[in-house]
């Protein structure tokens, strides 16, 4: 996934969208909307990020999980299989993203999917169909031809906590 | 000058502002874990260096609370779970690369041997112990007595791997620097060790066995103070997320806890009237056991709280 940070004007639909599509508990959410000051006034900076699971190459939360539940499908996208999750917290306390919780009436942990339910029927995810600047983008990254390839080979971008060694595959465009 | 701020209102419960996902059960657990590794490898080495008698407090009266410490540790573990009903998963696969998973297999071969190990000796401590009616018992305790050379062979290496695994299982995760520690694995082992002595000291049958696991306990806490100190010039000399993160221990929050609790009352105190004791003056010996005990345990609470409020930044 590509996110412009330019283009982002913090309305928070992709949030909304999310917690309508998969049906977040009241009060949890899968994505969230940070807004990043940098500089002293007035000399200051915003970047609005729209934020999730970071769908690692070398994810934690994978390594850390006693079970199996957390696990990579073909393609790059982690998924928590609720049938063997636990619920032990442990890839809760190694996600650098603070990205996943406890699912309050089903006890396992829940996150962001990428929508991996309408990606499988060749659309988008939620947030990505919804959002009104057109600022995020969905694809396949080891597609040359893909609009996500093309942008990361033409524009400047970075990833988050890249000092934790995850490998992120979520990258904004700044 | 930076700051973020979530915009989309995001708190989520037990995730914001700071992590809470691991409460007070866990901090239980691994404190009861540590502990009944430590008093179990004192037991199984007396029995190995053929103590049994002399050292009876060690091999055979401290071993009693160890299926008891263990069975509320893994009740409060379970407790702590999201899906306490399927934790049986976590016995469908081995994953040597999550700290859990192998803790949870140590685990479930220490608790039933630790009944055995109690078990072999349990008539002799409680004489009008009848096992007349339930026959096979008798032979349980056969085979407990017959393979106990063997049992103790076992326990060494297990509860080894049990008690740096209390300290492991935080250790593992780098998204939380307070826990990132190499040092923290064997902290909680001598921390565990430590406890251990403390407890077999208050079981302790004679004045010689309680000198000699005073002497014990004096080595282990010395030990366990030049650890923390390497722990904390570890944080010290780690990037700006572990400088950032120490704070809280040092000169933060927990800063009385940590250095107050745990090390003057916890460990320098109890220190100090074990070498007392030890010289001869007369001090009550509950009281620098029961302060270890209390503070093995404050020790843990501390580290699994401090751990989650600390993260990496970006």
């Amino acid at each position: 996934m590509v996110i412009d940070t330019l283009k982002c004007v913090g309305c928070s639909d992709c949030v909304v969208a999310c917690q309508t599509e998969n049906d977040v508990p009241t009060g949890y959410c899968r994505d969230w909307v940070t807004e990043s000051v940098t500089g002293t006034y007035p000399e200051v900076d915003i970047e609005l990020r729209s934020e999730r699971c970071n769908h690692c190459d070398n994810a934690p939360c994978v390594r850390t999980c006693p079970t199996e539940a957390s696990h990579i499908i073909e393609g790059g996208i982690v998924l928590v299989d609720r049938d063997l999750c636990i619920g032990c917290g442990a890839c809760i306390e190694s996600c650098p993203y603070d990205a996943r919780y406890r699912h309050p009436d089903l006890g396992v942990v829940d996150k962001c999917t990428f929508c991996v339910h309408r990606v499988k029927k060749g659309q988008d995810p939620a947030c990505v169909s919804v959002c009104p600047t057109n600022c995020m983008y969905f694809g396949d990254l080891d597609d040359s031809n893909s609009k996500v390839a093309q942008l990361l080979a033409e524009r400047k971008y970075k990833v988050l906590d890249k000092e934790a060694g995850t490998s992120p595959n979520v990258y904004y465009l700044i | 000058m930076k700051e973020e701020i979530f915009i989309s209102g995001r708190n989520i419960p037990h995730i914001d502002p700071h992590l809470s996902i691991w409460e007070f059960p866990i901090s239980l657990y691994l404190f009861l874990g540590g502990l009944s590794a430590g008093i179990l490898l004192f037991s199984a080495f007396t029995h190995l260096l053929n103590k049994d008698e002399e050292l009876k407090g060690t091999s055979k009266w401290a071993p009693l609370i160890v299926p008891f410490a263990l069975a509320i540790g893994l009740l409060a573990l379970i407790i702590d779970l999201g899906n306490p009903l399927y934790s049986w998963k976590l016995y469908t696969t081995i994953r040597l690369e999550s700290p859990m998973s192998w803790g949870a297999w140590v685990l479930l071969i220490v608790t039933p041997l630790s009944i055995l190990w109690v078990f072999s000796d349990l008539r002799k401590l409680f004489p009008k112990l009848d096992y007349t009616k339930l026959p096979f018992l008798f032979k349980v305790e056969d085979f407990c007595v017959k393979y106990k050379k063997q049992m103790a062979l076992a326990l060494i290496p297990l509860t080894i791997i049990l008690g740096i695994y209390t300290g492991i299982l935080l250790s593992a995760f780098n998204a939380r620097p307070l826990w990132n520690n190499a040092i923290l694995g064997p902290l909680f082992l001598v921390s565990g060790l430590s406890t251990a002595a403390a407890t077999i000291i208050l079981f302790a049958k004679s004045a010689h066995e309680r000198h000699l696991f005073s002497k014990i306990d004096v080595l282990l806490i010395v030990i366990e103070l030049g650890l923390i100190i390497h722990l904390i010039m570890g944080y010290y000399a780690g990037n700006e997320m572990q400088v950032e993160a120490v704070k809280i221990l040092v000169g933060g929050d927990l800063t009385t806890l940590f250095f107050g609790f745990f090390v003057a009352l916890g460990l320098l105190l109890p220190l100090v009237l074990e070498v007392f004791e030890l010289m001869g003056y007369k001090v009550p010996v509950v009281v620098p056991a029961i302060l270890i005990i209390v503070s093995g345990l404050i020790f843990r609470v501390l580290m699994v709280e401090a751990g989650q409020i600390t993260r990496i930044l970006y």
